[in-house]
């Protein structure tokens, strides 16, 4: 009985050595990169001008504008819930800055204050009523959605009168507020939006937070198993409402953005940018019941989104196309990420 | 026996170290007469145990016997209705499982409460990570993890293969040892073990049970929940019996043989008589028969 357990001094015989290249294979993000590569290649053969430098930025920029939400969407979905109000979250943030500072004639500085006041207020709203109320946060966020939907429409045309907010361009603050959230930087050739630089800091934060932080931990284990991690100490409501303000401050910061880069909003947008979230994630090797995935898979699964998204219309090909692809591209990954796991688990 | 297995514990707290008045021989946990109900429905009623620094109390019952409810109000997941639950002489109330952990009393589940997809190492830390650094830098101390998780599975003679593979992956018996070398880790002072050994094989319930009483001698207090009398009376030291929620006996090893608490544990007269039963069944015919000598005259 002693000899199975007692400590051998050689390595386990039980053990194959684990190679570098297996190692790689069981990195969540590993189906992306390989779908990355396919479709850069994919453009890039049937496409002239894909390769050009200033596609690159325009790229990029699609890729970061989705990026900044799939990435604490992919938390959140690591931590085993689905907000399916984050798309009009952001249309709801942009809506709140730009009325609040029309209203009140005040620096547009307030009217961004108050607007991640609000934001972030839905989010505590979307968490704590689903650890209040235990019910499947798909149902949760699915009433939240509608609700934001209405508020945003019905707000809009009660002040405003119209579909739009009124522009404020003119307005005090607004130079600097344009600067942060949707100025653009020459490097060379190429025009990079301020998203971009957005973007990589959120997935590093969010990289840094799931793999280095007890919070980080926490998501895992929540997503994981809730219950499991309840009975050994973790808060477990307090890490899911946390999620849900990551994702509200995401929602602010594309709100924004979306409010500066045209000074108008209209007040109906947003609405089925949720899913893109949620796919973005999914393709970056998210699991869909939790508990597994990575915040740099979502940064992958965006830029695959972004380089399709103006891959086809560098190709000259009808847009409508757009919507095939990336079912397809879901379909594919999802596979192949399913593929490799199990390749990678049935070896260890 | 009380000064020096307490110091040999105290030694591996690693997260609390406050208030450790030198308790004497008294029990680490007591209950007295507690009760429990769900609505209506009576789960525990009056059923008194101690459990003390070096020992082992086992909790016997077939299913339903309340040993689940019984564990919960332990290990800080229900409170109790009735009577008093005393925590090294204190009447106490117990908030939740963190509360629970924080008074010295560290529970492995039957579902061993880890999370299949996580890399072993962090489970073994879940809900107590140690970290380093400072302000927004402050971050797991991942070397410090990986390391200690290795080296106090191994003390415990687990030799992982790799700390980075899910914990998923483990055999049941060696999923139920990181947990045990977790509690003990975290400077339990009482171990409360549901059923470690009820979906093992003979070899791995044995190293389990090595493991349970390796506890032991470290000083714990160790609560083992278990329907199979034969693994509780190799190790026990305390035998509390469970039946439909009420405590039906509550014996030490002195007093109590191993026939005599099978034979309780069984049911007792409830067995005698489903083997008189047995008995009268008539004796085996030809299987090819059987269904034809039914009912011959």
């Amino acid at each position: 009985m002693s000899g199975s357990t007692a400590a051998p001094d050689r390595p386990d015989e039980r053990l194959v050595r684990t190679s570098p290249l297996r190692k790689l294979l069981g990195r969540p993000e590993l189906g992306s990169v390989v779908g990355a590569a396919a479709v850069f290649l994919f453009f890039a053969i049937v496409a002239d001008s894909f390769l050009r430098a200033s596609s690159f930025g325009t790229v990029l920029y699609a890729a970061s504008v989705l990026g900044i939400m799939a990435a604490p969407v992919a938390l959140l979905m690591i931590g085993g819930e689905f907000d399916l109000s984050a798309g009009v979250l952001v249309t709801s943030s942009a809506l709140v800055s730009s009325m609040f500072s029309y209203q009140m004639t005040a620096n547009v500085w307030v009217g961004v204050l108050v607007s991640l006041l609000v934001t972030l207020a839905i989010g505590a709203f979307n968490g704590f009523m689903l650890t209040r109320t235990k019910l499947p946060s798909f149902i949760i966020t699915l009433g939240t959605f509608l609700m934001l939907t209405g508020l945003n429409l019905g707000f809009t045309k009660l002040i405003s009168g119209t579909v739009s907010t009124k522009g404020i361009g003119d307005m005090e603050g607004f130079d600097s507020a344009h600067a942060l959230f949707a100025s653009t930087l020459t490097l060379g050739s190429i025009q990079l939006k301020v998203t971009i630089l957005w973007w990589i800091a959120l997935v590093a934060v969010a990289t840094w937070i799931l793999l280095r932080t007890r919070f980080g931990n926490w998501i895992f284990a929540v997503g994981g198993e809730a219950d499991a991690a309840r009975a050994v100490g973790v808060p477990v409501i307090r890490t899911k409402i946390g999620l849900y303000l990551g994702v509200a401050f995401a929602a602010w910061v594309s709100g924004q953005h979306l409010l500066f880069s045209y000074d108008v909003v209209q007040s109906g947008e947003g609405v089925g940018n949720e899913l893109t979230y949620i796919i973005a994630a999914v393709i970056g090797g998210c699991l869909i019941t939790g508990g597994y995935g990575s915040a740099i898979g979502s940064a992958v699964g965006a830029f695959i989104f972004g380089m399709t998204s103006k891959g086809i219309v560098y190709a000259e090909w009808n847009p409508d196309w757009f919507k095939f692809f990336l079912g397809a591209m879901l379909l594919l990954a999802t596979l192949l990420n399913a593929w490799v796991r199990k390749r990678a688990e049935a070896t260890t | 026996m009380t000064a020096t297995p307490d110091s040999t514990a105290g030694a591996t707290a690693g997260a609390q170290a406050d208030a450790e008045p030198p308790t004497g021989s008294g029990p680490l946990v007591e209950l007295d007469d507690v009760s429990k109900f769900y609505g209506n429905i009576k789960a525990l009623e009056h059923v008194s145990l101690e459990v003390h620094a070096g020992e082992i109390t086992c909790v016997l019952g077939d299913n339903g016997a309340g040993k689940s409810t019984l564990i919960k109000i332990i290990a800080g997941l229900h409170r109790h209705d009735g009577g008093r639950f005393l925590i090294e002489g204190e009447e106490t109330v117990l908030a939740n499982p963190r509360d629970a952990l924080d008074r010295g009393i560290a529970t492995v589940y039957q579902d061993l409460a880890v999370v299949p997809l996580m890399p072993v190492w962090r489970n073994f830390f879940l809900g107590s990570e140690p970290t380093t650094g400072f302000g927004p830098f402050k971050r797991l101390d991942v070397r410090m993890m990986r390391e200690t998780t290795r080296t106090e599975l191994l003390r415990m003679g687990i030799d992982l293969r790799d700390v980075d593979q899910p914990i998923g992956t483990l055999s049941g018996g060696e999923r139920q040892c990181v947990a045990i070398a977790r509690a003990v880790y975290f400077g339990a002072k009482v171990l409360v073990l549901d059923e470690p050994t009820a979906a093992l094989g003979v070899k791995q319930s044995g190293v389990v049970l090595k493991y349970v009483a390796a506890a032991r001698d470290a000083g714990l207090g160790v609560v083992l929940i278990t329907h199979n009398p034969h693994h509780a009376h190799l190790v026990g030291d305390r035998f509390v019996l469970l039946k439909r929620g009420v405590m039906s006996g509550s014996h030490t090893k002195d007093d109590i043989t191993l026939d005599e608490l099978t034979r309780q544990m069984a049911g007792g007269s409830e067995l005698e008589e489903l083997s008189h039963e047995l008995e009268r069944t008539p004796a085996p015919t030809l299987p090819g028969a059987s269904t034809a000598t039914d009912d011959t005259p």
